[in-house]
């Protein structure tokens, strides 16, 4: 069973359809013990940094996810703001803390180019990775803040769109999306279904 | 670099797919899921479904009909026709729409913009603007409401830079002039929205031909809307792509 994260802010029903697609079972749950031992979870995000970063807090979820994301055996899928939230902040939201994954700023797209980037771009895995989570391909973006930088120790792909933006990292069984692989036909299908490859149906 | 979107759009009543030639005497194309995984498959980057129901009950038929598009669908999915509030909009994406186009009901009451802005995001708001070109001064736009059947009084072009101050995400434009004619979009109407606002603009009303989409592309469209040339069957997405593609504009593969 894969526990999707009920921040109550994201609109997840095309993810949820992606999974039924796959025949994967899915759950939506806001339970600290469920989302610290399940061996798939998903941070969804889409809405307000500040929104999503103040119902972690209020549903007392902070510690469980930080914990979660630290650990490289626990498979955690982390999707447009949920991937933002892994950072210490965001301009979208000043004052208001991050999950602090990952110790990067999250920072707006300048006005030179249209803000938010809404349609599909390309995403090419770094040439420095040692083993690409996924192949290159092209996806479904809608954000206006994105990371600029790649965090160390993570593996990363970018995206051309004001400049290069990080537009996915991973590190053991964590993987970020800046982009939508649930709205990102064929190409987001495989990749959600190499994510998801090990689930089985005992697990919680 | 993003791509220029070719999407597909089913006009929907009661079930079913239908369009219409400026918005008058419709005739039927089809089921609307079994459409949406047809233009999936051709390639569509997105599909726009607009509720173009008569009666309430046609009306609650279009929550199911989302329902079941969804299911299919692994590309983004707009709605919209009808929407009058913030619940509304809510109750579309919640049925499994990504984002929802508002029209009416933002012309005569436009914080609906900002408060769909607010509460589910500008990438989820879409105003859609049907544009119909002044007889007495021709350069200039207005506003069309109630399916086309009312002048708003409003210029075109103002309202789309409003709609962005107001936290849209997008503008699906239409010409009411063009829409069902088969003529080539309002490329003068893209021109001047595109020069009055930067946020992505749909161009929709009047596509024929390939031809007619790398114009609107040159004319600073980010997106084409189809319906006809599709529901006809006379090309597919992908044939449309791939002309598009020999054309020089850089589409999703």
């Amino acid at each position: 069973m894969i526990q999707i994260i009920n921040t109550g802010v994201a609109n997840i029903r095309s993810l949820q359809a992606a999974f039924d697609r796959m025949g994967q079972l899915w759950n939506l749950t806001e339970d600290p013990a469920l989302i610290r031992d399940a061996s798939h979870v998903v941070l969804p995000g889409v809405g307000a940094y500040a929104a999503a970063a103040d119902a972690i807090d209020r549903l007392g979820l902070r510690e469980t996810i930080v914990d979660r994301l630290n650990d490289p055996d626990k498979s955690t899928l982390c999707i447009c703001l949920g991937m933002q939230l892994l950072g210490t902040s965001s301009e979208e939201s000043p004052g208001i803390r991050g999950l602090g994954i990952i110790d990067r700023q999250i920072t707006r797209f300048s006005d030179s180019v249209q803000v938010p980037q809404l349609g599909w771009n390309n995403v090419v895995p770094d040439p420095s990775c040692k083993q690409a989570c996924y192949r290159a391909g092209e996806a479904y973006f809608a954000n206006s803040f994105r990371l600029l930088d790649p965090p160390e120790g993570w593996e990363f792909a970018t995206t051309d769109y004001d400049g290069s933006f990080v537009s996915s990292i991973w590190r053991g069984k964590t993987l970020a999306c800046q982009f939508h692989p649930e709205l990102s036909g064929d190409w987001g299908q495989e990749l959600l279904e190499k994510w998801a490859v090990e689930v089985r149906s005992t697990d919680l | 670099m993003l791509k220029p979107r070719i999407i597909p759009c089913l006009d929907v009543n009661d079930g079913r797919v239908v369009k219409g030639v400026k918005f008058q005497n419709l005739r039927d194309a089809g089921c609307p899921v079994e459409l949406a995984g047809h233009y999936q498959q051709q390639g569509a980057d997105e599909l726009v479904v607009l509720d173009v129901s008569a009666t309430r009950q046609a009306r609650l038929a279009m929550l199911e009909t989302i329902e079941g598009v969804r299911k299919q669908l692994s590309i983004p999915l707009t709605v919209g026709g009808g929407v009058g509030s913030v619940e509304d909009a809510g109750r579309l994406l919640n049925a499994g729409a990504d984002k929802v186009s508002v029209n009416s009901a933002a012309v005569s009451n436009p914080d609906l913009v900002n408060e769909m802005s607010v509460r589910f995001g500008a990438q989820c708001t879409v105003v859609a603007i049907d544009a119909k070109r002044k007889t007495d001064s021709p350069d200039l736009w207005q506003v069309m409401t109630r399916s086309g059947t009312r002048g708003a009084g409003i210029d075109a072009v103002n309202w789309a830079a409003e709609a962005q101050r107001r936290g849209a995400g997008e503008i699906l434009l239409t010409s009411f002039d063009r829409d069902g004619t088969r003529s080539g979009y309002d490329l003068e109407l893209m021109s001047a929205v595109t020069g009055a606002c930067s946020l992505p603009v749909i161009a929709s009303g009047g596509a024929n031909s390939v031809q007619h989409m790398v114009e609107a592309f040159a004319h600073g469209a980010h997106a084409v809307l189809a319906a006809s040339i599709f529901h006809d069957g006379n090309m597919t997405v992908g044939d449309v792509k791939q002309k598009l593609s020999e054309s020089g504009v850089n589409v999703r593969r």
